[in-house]
């Protein structure tokens, strides 16, 4: 009976068309980051770990490239649930304009990763650069730098951008778990005398933790494929200096080394796949609670 | 005491309007350059144009062509939407009110798509034998396939909520599978198949890869694409530059302001990026 009004055919599209597009390249890819695949000939050899080695090895850029992606994942993780957090409590309760600010605060968050990085690199340019003019103007001339080109700040800069366009998601989510938690927590805690320190320690805070597990997890998730806002405004540029692992991917597929790109996306997968095995089940969690 | 709590309002308003500034700055830096003369935007800050150009808007339609990109971009993120809500919904629905064994693992493997990353090498094999390499077509299937994990996600948390018996009701009334579905559980999907299109909406507006890798010619690429190739060669005239980035994003934030309360109510159901 369910079988009849639930049919399989319902499921198949879908099923089909993720299969084919996103399980059979992966699998594929598996298989030929065994092998020297590229675009120059149509031969292709089976070469063992050679391509695994090349990434691990110290003399190649590959684990500069995967140091920067931890960098970026972890500092990222940071700073945009600390200002999610600190943006989720200030819109909750006690200011003017509570919407509007709502409404700006996400609106980073859907321009698209092209244009923010056209913008930036407006804003990041030393001679004409809006940071450096205005630093310039309030007498500040030692601290102008060349953002996006010098080595020490360049990747500092594409941390302060992505920050800048993810932290109003995290601040929704987070916004969302402080709505949700029971005002008799503070009322009770104002009875015995707790101040706001530690009302958010003890109240905000553990309550918290389901959301804050789950910011964690997205911003994970997104950290370790992180590409666009590195490819918009340095491009991995000064020299390797900001290379991230897509980063080099996409190097390789400029190259037309398929074998040693594909051995990349290979690590990656296995990596996200066994944080995606526990962020799903994690999630799938507090769907049921929630 | 009194006082304190005034102070702290004090504080409070005055971050959130610092923070609010920092966000919306770069936004209006570019709405501010877009008015301007072309020497008057090559330093880009914010001084006020003598005379607002709007003329700046009908060059870049014309210079960058705008149309053929909206056109594209509207079609891309459009249909792959549809087809995404289509494909998802039936899914999401078979698979949660049936709920055997392979059917939860079924849903397991599909959402960990959320996950997992492209295999963008490979991919260009598969495209190939399915003779959707640089077609439209091609991306519009492409860029269903990476959204329908996240919808699935939502549409399946959704339907759990749906009452079974309205399912019920639809066989006693003498329903087919198609009909049952379309008639009856679809309309009461609707807020979740509205949030599910317009993020994945904005999703593949956004999206610049896929075009870039598997469509090889300017005139089917989408508006993102469109800015920045035009980035590339008006580099010095930052404020066709600029007009043309408020173009490229109008679309998106009309959508966002007119949708916003779905936009949140999705993402903090299901919590995901897409």
């Amino acid at each position: 009976m369910t079988r009849k009004i639930y049919p399989f055919y319902f499921i198949a599209i879908a099923l089909g068309i993720y299969i084919i597009f996103t399980v059979v390249p992966s699998l594929m890819g598996i298989y030929l980051s065994f092998t020297d695949w590229n675009s120059y000939s149509r031969e292709i050899h089976f070469i063992g770990l050679d391509n695994f080695k090349t990434i691990f090895s110290s003399n190649e850029n590959y684990m500069h490239g995967i140091n920067n992606t931890v960098i970026f994942t972890i500092s990222t993780i940071i700073l945009k649930t600390m200002i999610g957090l600190l943006l989720a409590i200030l819109v909750n309760k006690g200011i003017r304009l509570k919407n509007f600010h709502r409404v700006i605060l996400f609106l980073p968050a859907i321009i698209p990763m092209l244009v923010v990085g056209i913008i930036f690199k407006s804003i990041f340019n030393p001679e004409y650069g809006l940071i450096n003019e205005t630093l310039r103007a309030i007498g500040l001339d030692q601290w102008t730098q060349h953002w996006l080109t010098d080595v020490n700040w360049a990747f500092k800069s594409i941390i302060a951008v992505d920050v800048w366009k993810g932290a109003g998601y995290i601040m929704v989510i987070l916004l969302a778990g402080i709505q949700a938690i029971s005002h008799s927590y503070y009322e009770a805690a104002d009875i015995d005398g707790a101040g706001a320190w530690k009302k958010f320690r003890f109240i905000t805070v553990p309550l918290l933790m389901p959301a804050l597990m789950v910011t964690t997890v997205l911003n994970l998730l997104y950290g370790l494929k992180i590409f666009d806002t590195v490819y918009v405004l340095t491009n991995g540029g000064p020299g390797y200096a900001t290379d991230v692992v897509y980063t080099q991917v996409f190097g390789q597929f400029t190259l037309g080394s398929y074998g040693v790109g594909t051995a990349l996306i290979t690590v990656l997968f296995l990596i996200m796949s066994i944080l995606g095995y526990f962020a799903i089940k994690l999630m799938s969690r507090e769907e049921q609670n929630g | 005491m009194n006082r304190n709590k005034a102070t702290k309002r004090l504080v409070q308003n005055i971050t959130i309007w610092i923070i609010s500034l920092i966000a919306i700055t770069p936004i209006l830096l570019i709405v501010i350059n877009a008015f301007k003369t072309a020497p008057e935007a090559s330093s880009m800050n914010f001084s006020l144009p003598h005379l607002f150009q709007f003329e700046n808007f009908s060059t870049v339609i014309e210079k960058g062509k705008l149309v053929r990109s909206f056109v594209n971009s509207v079609s891309y993120s459009g249909l792959s939407s549809l087809l995404c809500i289509l494909v998802s919904a039936t899914a999401a629905f078979a698979l949660a009110r049936n709920k055997i064994k392979f059917n939860r693992f079924l849903y397991f493997f599909i959402i960990m798509g959320i996950a997992l990353p492209l295999n963008y090498f490979t991919l260009i094999d598969v495209m190939k034998w399915t003779q959707l390499m640089n077609t439209k077509t091609g991306i519009i299937v492409l860029y269903s396939v990476t959204q329908i994990p996240f919808s699935i996600f939502i549409l399946y948390g959704f339907i759990g909520g749906v009452p079974r018996e309205l399912d019920e009701a639809g066989i006693i009334d003498g329903c087919g599978p198609k009909r049952l579905f379309f008639s009856v559980i679809f309309p009461v999907l609707r807020p979740a198949a509205v949030t599910v299109f317009i993020l994945s909406f904005l999703n593949t507006w956004n999206e610049f890869l896929l075009p870039l890798y598997y469509l090889n010619s300017a005139d089917k690429w989408p508006m993102t694409l469109a800015v920045y190739n035009f980035f590339g060669q008006f580099q010095q005239s930052w404020n066709l530059v600029s007009a043309d980035i408020i173009l490229t994003i109008l679309p998106v934030v009309i959508v966002y302001l007119l949708g916003q309360r779905f936009i949140i109510s999705g993402m903090t159901s299901g919590s995901v990026k897409g």
